[in-house]
């Protein structure tokens, strides 16, 4: 079924205002309190953030193969994270440190984890490879349109001629950032709006523009502008949906800490507030890390670690805010960079551009799970090994449409071309999402423990309750229960309790919470 | 035509064809009325700005010389100047750079037939001189306004921008008078007077076929007189019209002026047999005409066939003549604000001097072009790209492949296309909205603000798109045709090896190019992220050298082409690109 007839169909549920005594919502403008009692605003669209990581991210730093470490230290002990301080996913597989954020979305069934994602003839252009990546095209082959492009180009025929329109009043896709994104390209025109910096975004929300000094050519400059953000068709459909909803995460960095968060805050405002665009593009740079992706003798630390904290803090505060704001459930997202980097280091305590690399998938519906094996690394990797490729990134992008947005195979041949043929599919998104046999939702939302680790038997958990009966447990590493912190029925809203977990030797323990069918569950470290 | 009705009247002109089916159609923007196109953006001046003014006055500039004073004056002077033709600019002198602009160059030979769809002239043969046909008007007005770009397009000279100045100031339209020979005739004069004798011009347009059709001096005889040029003349084209200080009397003229200067003018008409303006004693008013006090009560006795000329040599002794055509003159050059400073320090010493010269329209502009008031910093990019000017000089700066002069269908094609892109960004060639013209250089408060609009602004950036896109763009016309493709590689290759190789050099230098300012330091540091987005500087430098190493890789070179597409489209997509 084409996009447009979808939204056609569901358009009478989804448009009828909220009404609160008679009144519609937006008469009272936004309060958190009112939008938890309404319900928020009912939305039935799905929609897909790409997050690309500019310069070709080091894989083998990212996602640690705890079964190859002598391999991995022969080939990068100026660099390897030290495998005590990996958090693990599992007993083979383990996150750089400083990604927290996704190990506790990964403990909370939102994070997938894809290995050693790539393609056949890697290319190591920076240049080349994004183009490869954001167009799908086999390496030897050159096809200036973007993948996503494509795809919104085969929905949503003869755009721009008629948009926006009474049935698709809002952006196609929008890529945030001094670059539209070349992902939506379309066959002759981007389907994407452009917005160039977060600032500009609240700029289009306020009508201010940058002024230019006070003379004859900046009078006309500031004039000029102006007319630049009239003519955004879709300004008013942006602002419309901002004024609709709210950032409500706590866990997101005060702004300008974190270019990645500061994007992805404006798509969770977007996407709750109903705007209808089915892709967003942020992007986060920097990962070209040729030198100094360490600090000399401290490799858990320096740029490296920098980056990582702040994609996994950004999207684990994006999933927290999208479970406040009730619309986790419509959106997944996925992280590319244009490629990874080589096994061995450089004498720099950085890494030279290589080939495959992890791919995370992240939202309530997607698997949490890791697809693949370790990449399995030579003993001692010469300057030219590479990590080998385990999934072509084009099959992970098939089966996003194919789950997600219901593409059928054969409109997946003509977006997806290759010599290769269809790409195997990768159940990237959980069977029952993709089935329908049940509801994403099944974590609680928000749940958080702090601090983490325990100090001196003193912790706090927080959680959103649905108004049933909610029990928090703390199991030991055996699955004992060592506490019980709540056991009975709370009120609709978010809560927080204080957990004594004095007197427990100090060690690991998962923290649990449960609401129904729905549960979440943190690993604590008690010190 | 009431040019008090402009801004009720569709932009586009009163086109009795319809427009063929290739013009693209245009997407609806919100904020624009419905059904009828914006003229004037919402956020145009209510009142004049109140900024700094320059300070520097008519004395010759002796300040520092180089490519960016260059660039200034050429932008001006010229349509968009490309690299080259600023570099080999700043090699000189401002001395000699001025001699050069004020050079006229040889007559270019006329339009031809450049489309399918006229069969009454073989292909690429002029019709300047065939018989008028109705059925075929259409193209040939056609031809000529695609010939006129053409020109723009390839003479960088100061006699095209004043060719057009003159469009402008003795404004006919060419889709009123429907006479494709006189249209011809009447550019013609525009361009070969274009840095001459003011008062000559203006005698010779007085009895210019076209005009005399555009403005009723054909139907003005003895006894029926038709007072609208007469009124013009000096109204729009010499004295100007002054503070209203008594009943029909305008300071600088009269309502009994209008109808003395009417009653010079009968006797003549025009004559598509001969194509010129011709005199018929019998229809001409043989009083002596008294002209008012505005005229020092001068009057002018029958002189038959040369009386016209006594007339315009009457307003041309009065100094409000030349006040108000160098005012025009700073208004098209320099900037629309006009305070006491400039009147005085400017625009009387300059009046003095067009008198004092007889009229001569290149000392003037010689003096003006090269004053320090000219070259001050608060001179510099203050004036808004006319549609023209934005179509003309991206068509010029960018490396664009023209169609050869050999493939003359072509030619006029793409010709025709960047009329049309000027036309929907609401300036056509051949067609000021009213005898007045474009209001960018009348209407206050908000002059040069006409031109940018939610309307046409979108479609600025429309075309500019189509010039870079990878693709090219493809001007279709009956009988074929032609794709422009624009070559940014070898356009940045042409720049200096190093520049070219460094991200924040080439950005400076492209920017330099396209945009009259400096930019912020911000400004710059999202255009280089464009560039080389989020990676370090050298990874472009390592690109570049990966391509110039393998030049005929076809990957390589795709691997930097699109990264300086997206450059050069985020720098024409500045509002400072807008700015000349």
């Amino acid at each position: 079924m084409q996009r447009r007839h979808f939204i056609q169909t569901t358009a009478a549920a989804a448009v009828v205002p909220t009404l609160l005594g008679g009144l519609p919502l937006g008469a009272y403008g936004f309060s958190p309190e009112l939008y938890a009692l309404t319900g928020g605003a009912t939305q039935t669209d799905r929609v897909l953030v790409l997050v690309q990581l500019n310069g070709g991210n080091d894989g083998l730093n990212t996602v640690l193969p705890l079964d190859q470490y002598s391999a991995l230290m022969n080939a990068r002990a100026n660099i390897a994270i030290p495998e005590a301080a990996a958090l693990r996913l599992s007993s083979a597989t383990g996150l750089h440190p400083a990604m927290t954020g996704f190990k506790n979305l990964f403990d909370n069934q939102q994070l997938g984890l894809v290995q050693a994602v790539g393609y056949p003839n890697p290319n190591f252009s920076h240049f080349r490879a994004t183009d490869i990546w954001t167009s799908a095209s086999d390496s030897n082959v050159t096809i200036t349109s973007g993948w996503a492009g494509r795809y919104l180009d085969g929905e949503f025929a003869g755009y721009p001629t008629g948009y926006p329109s009474t049935q698709d009043p809002d952006p196609l896709a929008i890529s945030i950032g001094s670059v539209v994104s070349n992902c939506v390209q379309g066959p002759s025109v981007n389907m994407g709006m452009a917005i160039a910096s977060t600032s500009s975004f609240y700029q289009l929300l306020t009508g201010s523009v940058d002024t230019a000094p006070n003379t004859p050519a900046g009078h006309e400059i500031t004039f000029i502008r102006r007319v630049v953000q009239q003519t955004q068709v879709y300004t008013t459909a942006i602002q419309t949906a901002a004024g609709k909803a709210k950032n409500l995460s706590a866990l997101y960095p005060a702004a300008g800490k974190n270019a990645l968060a500061d994007q992805l805050k404006i798509v969770a405002q977007l996407v709750a507030g109903g705007l209808q665009t089915r892709v967003y593009v942020c992007n986060l740079g920097g990962f070209d890390t040729h030198v100094s992706q360490v600090v000399a003798g401290s490799p858990t630390t320096g740029t490296h670690a920098t980056l990582l904290g702040k994609v996994s803090e950004a999207i684990a505060a994006f999933q927290d805010d999208l479970g406040l704001l009730r619309v986790q459930d419509r959106v997944v997202g996925l992280t590319f960079s244009e490629f990874g980097r080589r096994i061995k280091s450089n004498s720099g305590n950085g890494t030279d551009h290589g080939a495959a690399a992890p791919l995370f998938v992240f939202g309530s519906s997607v698997n949490p799970r890791i697809h693949g094996t370790n990449p399995q690394l030579p003993a001692n990797a010469a300057v030219n090994d590479q990590v080998p490729m385990q999934f072509d990134f084009r099959a992970i992008y098939a089966s996003v449409l194919k789950d997600w947005f219901k593409v059928p195979q054969s409109t997946l041949d003509v977006l997806l071309p290759s010599a290769g043929g269809a790409f195997p599919y990768v159940p990237v998104i959980r069977p029952e999402v993709v089935t329908g046999t049940n509801p994403a939702k099944l974590n609680v939302a928000g749940f958080r423990v702090w601090p983490n680790p325990v100090r001196e038997g003193r912790a706090t958990a927080g959680f959103e309750a649905r108004g049933g009966h909610v029990q928090v447990l703390v199991l030991d590493a055996t699955g004992r229960e060592v506490r019980r912190a709540l056991d009975r029925t709370m009120t609709v809203g978010p809560h927080q309790l204080p957990l004594d977990l004095s007197g427990l030797a100090a060690g690991a323990y998962h923290c649990q919470v449960r609401e129904g069918l729905r549960s979440s569950s943190l690993l604590l470290a008690v010190e | 035509m009431d040019r008090r009705a402009f801004l009720r009247k569709p932009v586009a002109g009163p086109v009795a064809v319809a427009k063929p089916a290739d013009f693209p159609a245009i997407q609806t923007i919100p904020g624009a009325a419905s059904g009828e196109e914006e003229t004037v953006s919402k956020f145009a001046n209510r009142a004049l700005p109140d900024t700094a003014r320059p300070t520097g006055t008519l004395a010759p500039y002796t300040g520092p010389w180089g490519a960016t004073q260059a660039a200034h004056l050429l932008r001006r002077a010229t349509f968009g100047p490309t690299r080259p033709e600023i570099l080999a600019a700043a090699g000189k002198s401002l001395s000699q750079v001025l001699d050069g602009l004020l050079t006229v160059p040889a007559t270019p030979a006329p339009p031809v037939n450049g489309f399918a769809n006229d069969t009454s002239v073989p292909m690429g043969q002029s019709w300047v001189t065939a018989p008028f046909n109705n059925d075929f008007e259409f193209w040939r007005l056609r031809s000529l306004r695609a010939w006129w770009v053409g020109q723009q397009l390839q003479s960088p000279t100061l006699t095209e921008k004043m060719t057009l100045f003159w469009h402008n100031h003795f404004v006919a339209e060419f889709d009123d008078v429907f006479e494709s020979r006189y249209a011809y005739r009447y550019v013609a004069l525009l361009r070969r007077s274009a840095l001459g004798d003011i008062r000559q011009l203006a005698k010779d347009v007085t009895v210019e076929p076209m005009m005399l059709r555009y403005l009723g001096g054909n139907q003005n005889r003895v006894g029926a007189p038709n007072e609208n040029y007469g009124r013009e003349l000096l109204e729009l084209f010499t004295v100007g019209k002054g503070p209203l200080i008594g009943a029909g009397n305008y300071t600088t003229y009269t309502e009994s002026d209008v109808q003395a200067a009417a009653k010079v003018l009968t006797g003549w008409r025009d004559s598509q047999t001969d194509i010129n303006g011709y005199y018929t004693d019998s229809r001409h008013d043989k009083t002596t005409k008294q002209f008012s006090a505005a005229f020092g009560n001068k009057t002018i006795a029958d002189q038959g066939a040369q009386e016209y000329k006594a007339l315009v040599d009457l307003v041309f002794e009065q100094p409000s003549t030349a006040l108000f055509l160098v005012r025009k003159l700073y208004r098209w050059f320099v900037y629309y604000v006009i305070d006491a400073d400039t009147e005085q320090a400017i625009i009387q010493p300059l009046a003095a001097e067009l008198r004092q010269n007889g009229y001569n329209v290149a000392p003037v502009l010689r003096r003006l072009l090269g004053s320090q008031h000219f070259f001050d910093e608060q001179s510099v990019g203050c004036v808004i790209k006319s549609p023209l000017d934005a179509v003309l000089s991206a068509a010029r700066q960018l490396p664009v492949s023209m169609p050869p002069a050999t493939n003359v269908l072509a030619q006029y094609g793409v010709w025709d296309w960047l009329v049309d892109r000027a036309t929907v960004m609401q300036q056509k060639l051949g067609d000021p909205p009213n005898v007045a013209g474009w209001p960018a250089y009348w209407q206050t408060p908000e002059f040069y603000e006409m031109w940018i609009n939610a309307v046409t602004l979108p479609r600025r950036n429309q075309y500019t798109d189509q010039l870079i896109d990878v693709r090219g763009y493809t001007r279709y016309y009956t009988g074929g045709n032609y794709r422009l493709l624009t070559d940014i590689v070898g356009w940045v290759q042409a720049l200096p090896t190093a520049t070219a190789a460094d991200p924040n050099l080439l950005v400076k230098e492209l920017a330099r190019l396209l945009v009259p300012v400096e930019l912020t330091a911000s400004q710059l540091a999202f255009l280089n992220d464009t560039l080389i987005p989020g990676l370090p500087d050298f990874e472009w430098t390592v690109e570049w050298n990966d391509y110039l190493a393998a030049p005929t890789n076809a990957t390589k070179k795709a691997a930097v082409d699109t990264k300086l597409r997206a450059l050069t489209r985020q720098l024409m997509g500045l509002a400072e690109y807008h700015i000349s």
